[in-house]
């Protein structure tokens, strides 16, 4: 009996979502509920129509097997091992479905190629200790330091997500943090020099990504009619992505934009 | 770039393309005097381009440093009445249209009226050949099934090597005498008609040394008069580099670029040789030049880098010779194709790249140039610094240079009988084909319609653009129980026309051999001097003739639309289906959608629709590839098709892949257009399904926006995708680096965007120039990273 699971996209030549060229699954279900969410269509775990779009593109999400799912990964694996790539788990937060999750890492592994996960770290520790060995990679996202503006922002307190990131560290895990600069959410001062002294304090997070905010999100609260909580945020300049970059920078703390 | 480089550009760039009637009247008169009476036609051909050589004017632009136009002036561009003739109402046409206009002169429309029309009516190669063809073979040629090349240009696809880089054209006299020396008279007219092919050979080469001695002569007499000293000796080393080449081999750089230049005004100048003749890998042909002269001192890079920027623009004042006939209403294209090559392996198999690689792509990122086309070959075992120096070239959009993998090309070439060094000294030319530079005739005979043979299947015969049966029954569909009967349909279908095809090519090959031979272009590829042979009649040591399938996308997602809705699924019958097409889905347009949208389609990776390319694939290449040619060679398939894809396009009705009437086919190996909806790498994995290895070359053309392309890491990884496509033996692939945004404005403001240049299959050309379905098809193309 091999264990099924719903997922929303495969996406092949993903090249912002870990080192090479990758192929990124998007698992449905999501316990956070972030105003900027790019991906509103993840949120819930079962497949669900959204909008007024015509025909199949209606119906969000399919029941997959791990097979089905390797097979589709295994197709790209000439590009893998040319650029160092391979999967990443994205979502949704894949570790709403953990069973799963842990069955197509487990073999992914057995084949070789890399892998990385992309989650919010919502999850119970007990399960990050069932996949921490499968994952070559964590994309990680420390959204924000005030655990009131977490629990404002994204609907839960950031307490557990810490903690999970100090397990990982600990364990020796690889972890690339992600910021998404939300222009007045996550890129006041205050946050980001809470998140560069966090940083600071655990020697296994020397790198964090800014992923600048883009409408792509906005789009589809149009599209699937969901309310726009974030309205229209003020643009992010180069020179403000420059200062904040700086501040990770002055804490020995590399920085990426965009991946 | 430096002031006189910045102006040679700008009188390129703003020479209006005009027609000129000098080569005709040079020709013309030498026929009409009867100066060729009691010669046999090789001598008079030979002594025809002496004529045109030695009579033409001369032309010397104020401060260029490579001397020579194929006209009286930069992009007057002759004709070819031997060949075939322009009608008034051509030059009306091209003197008028919107597109590709060339200047005519209302006195020259005269003069081709009253002289030149009545004198090579009825002796013109064009006549000749439609005069020669079948019925079926016309009927075919009329609907679209296949279109023919040398009806309008010559058979003159080849490249040259490093030959004239160590021997002069005195040096080849020598070679001729000793061919002719070992004649043996007991062969009788073969020992004739091998002295006559040699000797036309010998006075070939004195035309080429005297045209080069007339502009030393002109360049004396400007010395005399320059004021600027610095000029008077330039002028004065320039007119000691026509004393040196092509006489004898060339001393210096600057000298293997004049010669190099004359050789190719010789070649251009004897017949229209259409993907045209260029000097191949530069990069290793002029490295020692460069190294000996960096040694010595005598050469800088920069005036190395001025050097080649005044080679290239040579090359872009010769716009291609325009067509005759209805397709000179087509806009079709100023460039002619030549394709140099950079990078791959040396001789020895190591990698070939070196200083003059990077300095000849910096010369084309900076010179901006339609002509000439320029194109990197990649091999395992070049740096990865390469790769990564032309893709920041292609990021600028400016869709040059091209990718190959050297690592397809070779294996290529080996599968095809040539030897191994021979195949690391090639490379590819023209669009995408694969050659053994200097030592090859691989001809382009023309773009076959795969898509329109499953339309005249799909009707048993018939052509439903025109109701005539042009085919062969091979049955009414609707009565076919399963797929395969429809596909052994296709097959038969398809190897009837390929037998009109290649026996209307055995004829034509002859008239050339017999009619126009090439005794110039003789000279330069091995073995027709020690052959005795004519390029033309099979004189060169390889001689392919290459058939270019058109439309295996189309093809494909027609094929597997009507196996996966009519014998699988059921969604309709043959009936319904046939009905739809023959209403061009109106009233069927929820049919239409389903065959669009809810049908595996080539390009996604999707083995439904791959395994169907590979069946059209193989019985494609089956039913060509191999066939003897007159020539002591094959005949060989490729899968390109540079713009033909539009004018097969039009004379199709709608298909099963629910495409409309009239529109675009697929082009090359890449899938219809927005078929492929699963990135980049299921687009190269379902291309690198087609055996590479068994055809002369593909085309892929992939369209990125620059965002995709931002980030010196996105670069790396686009050079990756290459790499790992190269892995899988895929021959080539380009870039349009655009946005559809940007191309729609400027459809709507082609002022402001005059400079905009886009891959269009083979080759670049300003997106302005193009006809309007061209222009929306590239908009059409899919635009990957969206979303």
């Amino acid at each position: 009996m091999t264990r099924r699971g719903i997922i929303f996209n495969i996406k092949r030549y993903a090249i912002h979502d870990g080192p090479g060229i990758r192929t990124t699954v998007f698992l449905k279900g999501c316990p956070l509920d972030c105003w900027w969410c790019h991906n509103p269509e993840g949120r819930n775990t079962d497949p669900e129509c959204f909008g007024q779009d015509t025909g199949r593109d209606c119906l969000i999400g399919r029941e997959v097997s791990v097979e089905a799912v390797f097979h589709e990964v295994c197709r790209d694996s000439v590009f893998y091992d040319q650029s160092g790539g391979g999967v990443t788990f994205s979502g949704g937060e894949p570790m709403m479905q953990i069973g799963f999750l842990e069955d197509v890492l487990t073999a992914c592994r057995r084949e070789g190629m890399h892998t990385a996960l992309d989650t919010c770290g919502y999850a119970p520790t007990e399960d990050f200790a069932r996949i921490a060995g499968l994952v070559d990679l964590f994309l990680y996202d420390i959204k924000l330091m005030d655990s009131d503006l977490h629990r404002k922002y994204t609907g839960v307190p950031n307490h557990l997500i810490l903690e999970n990131l100090h397990y990982l560290s600990g364990n020796g895990n690889r972890i690339l943090a992600r910021l998404p600069l939300i222009p007045e959410v996550t890129d006041t001062d205050e946050n980001i020099a809470a998140v560069a002294e966090f940083m600071a304090q655990n020697k296994a997070l020397r790198e964090i990504s800014l992923l600048p905010f883009n409408t792509l999100g906005r789009d589809k609260f149009r599209r699937f009619h969901l309310p726009d909580r974030m309205g229209t945020p003020r643009e992010l300049s180069p020179e403000r992505i420059e200062r904040l970059t700086e501040s990770f920078h002055q804490r020995g703390i590399a920085v990426g934009t965009g991946g | 770039m430096n002031e006189r480089i910045r102006k040679l550009r700008e009188q390129s760039l703003s020479a209006k393309p005009s027609i000129s009637l000098e080569r005709a009247r040079l020709l013309t008169s030498f026929y009409a005097d009867g100066q060729a009476d009691g010669t046999s036609t090789p001598v008079a051909r030979a002594m025809a381009l002496s004529h045109i050589l030695s009579h033409k004017e001369i032309c010397i632009n104020d401060g260029e440093l490579i001397v020579g136009e194929r006209g009286p002036s930069p992009k007057a561009t002759p004709t070819y009445p031997e060949i075939c003739i322009h009608s008034e109402e051509d030059f009306t046409i091209l003197n008028s249209r919107e597109k590709i206009t060339f200047n005519v002169g209302e006195a020259d429309r005269q003069v081709q009226r009253d002289e030149f029309i009545p004198f090579w009516t009825g002796r013109s190669m064009r006549e000749k050949i439609f005069a020669s063809m079948s019925d079926v073979w016309i009927a075919a040629y009329r609907a679209g099934v296949f279109t023919e090349f040398q009806e309008q240009r010559a058979p003159g696809h080849t490249v040259l090597d490093d030959k004239i880089y160590h021997k002069g054209f005195l040096d080849f006299q020598d070679e001729i005498k000793r061919s002719l020396e070992r004649l043996d008279p007991a062969t009788g007219s073969e020992a004739q008609a091998k002295k006559e092919q040699l000797t036309a050979m010998h006075i070939a080469a004195d035309a080429l040394i005297h045209y080069a001695e007339r502009h030393a002569g002109r360049l004396d007499q400007l010395a005399v008069t320059e004021v600027n000293l610095d000029r008077r000796a330039e002028l004065e080393a320039m007119a000691a580099n026509c004393r040196r080449v092509p006489a004898h081999a060339p001393k210096s750089f600057w000298q293997a670029l004049q010669y190099y230049w004359f050789v190719h005004l010789g070649v251009i100048t004897e017949l229209n040789t259409w993907d045209s003749f260029n000097p191949g890998r530069l990069d290793q042909h002029l490295y020692p030049f460069y190294r000996r002269e960096i040694a010595e001192g005598t050469l800088t890079d920069q005036r190395a880098r001025e050097l080649l920027q005044s080679f290239w623009i040579k090359f872009n004042n010769q716009p291609a010779p325009p067509k005759v006939g209805v397709t000179a209403q087509e806009s079709n294209t100023y460039t002619d194709f030549c394709l140099i090559n950079l990078g791959g392996v040396k001789p020895s198999g190591e990698n070939a790249a070196n200083e003059l690689t990077y300095m000849i792509l910096d010369v084309i990122e900076e010179m901006r140039l339609l002509q000439p086309s320029s194109m990197v070959q990649i091999s395992k075992k070049s740096p990865d610094r390469l790769l990564h120096h032309a893709l920041k070239i292609i990021k600028t959009g400016y869709g040059q240079p091209s990718l190959f993998n050297t690592d397809a090309i070779i294996p290529e070439m080996l599968r095809q009988g040539k030897d191994l060094i021979d195949a690391r000294n090639g490379g590819a030319s023209g669009c995408v084909e694969t050659g053994a530079f200097g030592k090859e005739s691989y001809i382009l005979t023309g773009y076959f319609n795969l898509t329109k043979v499953l339309e005249i299947t799909l009707h048993n015969g018939v052509d439903p653009q025109t109701g005539k049966q042009i085919g062969i029954a091979t049955g009414d569909p609707s009565e076919f129980t399963y797929f395969d009967e429809l596909f052994a349909a296709f097959r038969l279908q398809l190897k009837h026309f390929i037998d009109i095809k290649i026996d209307g090519n055995r004829i034509i090959e002859r008239l050339w051999a017999k009619h126009l031979p090439a005794p110039f272009l003789s000279l330069l590829i091995d073995d027709c001097i020690a052959n005795g042979r004519d390029y033309n009649d099979g004189g060169a040591r390889y001689n392919t003739s290459y058939i270019q399938g058109v439309g295996l996308g189309s093809v494909t997602d027609c094929l597997t639309a009507i196996k996966y809705h009519v014998f699988e699924q059921r969604t309709f019958d043959m009936n319904e289906l046939l009905a739809a097409l023959d209403s061009d889905f109106a009233g069927y347009e929820t049919m239409q959608k389903q065959l669009r949208h809810q049908t595996p389609k080539y390009g996604n990776d999707d083995d439904y629709a791959d395994d169907i390319m590979r069946r059209v694939f193989e019985s494609y290449f089956l039913l060509i590839d191999g066939r003897p040619n007159t020539k002591g060679g094959h005949f060989r398939i490729n899968l390109l098709p540079t713009t033909c894809h539009v004018y097969f396009g039009r004379v199709i009705g709608a298909m099963p892949d629910g495409r409309p009437a009239g529109e675009p086919l697929s082009e090359g190996i890449s899938p219809v257009q927005g078929a492929d909806r699963r990135g980049p790498t299921a687009v190269l994995k379902s291309a690198a399904k087609i055996d590479h290895l068994r055809t002369g070359g593909t085309l892929l053309n992939q369209k990125f926006t620059p965002q995709m392309l931002e980030s010196d890491e996105n670069l790396k990884k686009l050079g990756h995708l290459i790499r790992a496509y190269f892995t899988m033996d895929g021959h080539h692939i380009q870039f349009n680096v655009v946005s559809a945004e940007t191309l729609r404005q400027a459809q709507e403001r082609p002022d402001d965007y005059r400079d905009l240049i886009v891959r269009v299959a083979g080759y670049s050309d300003y997106f302005v120039d193009l006809g309007v379905d061209l222009q929306n098809e590239i908009i059409r193309r899919t635009e990957q990273g969206v979303g």
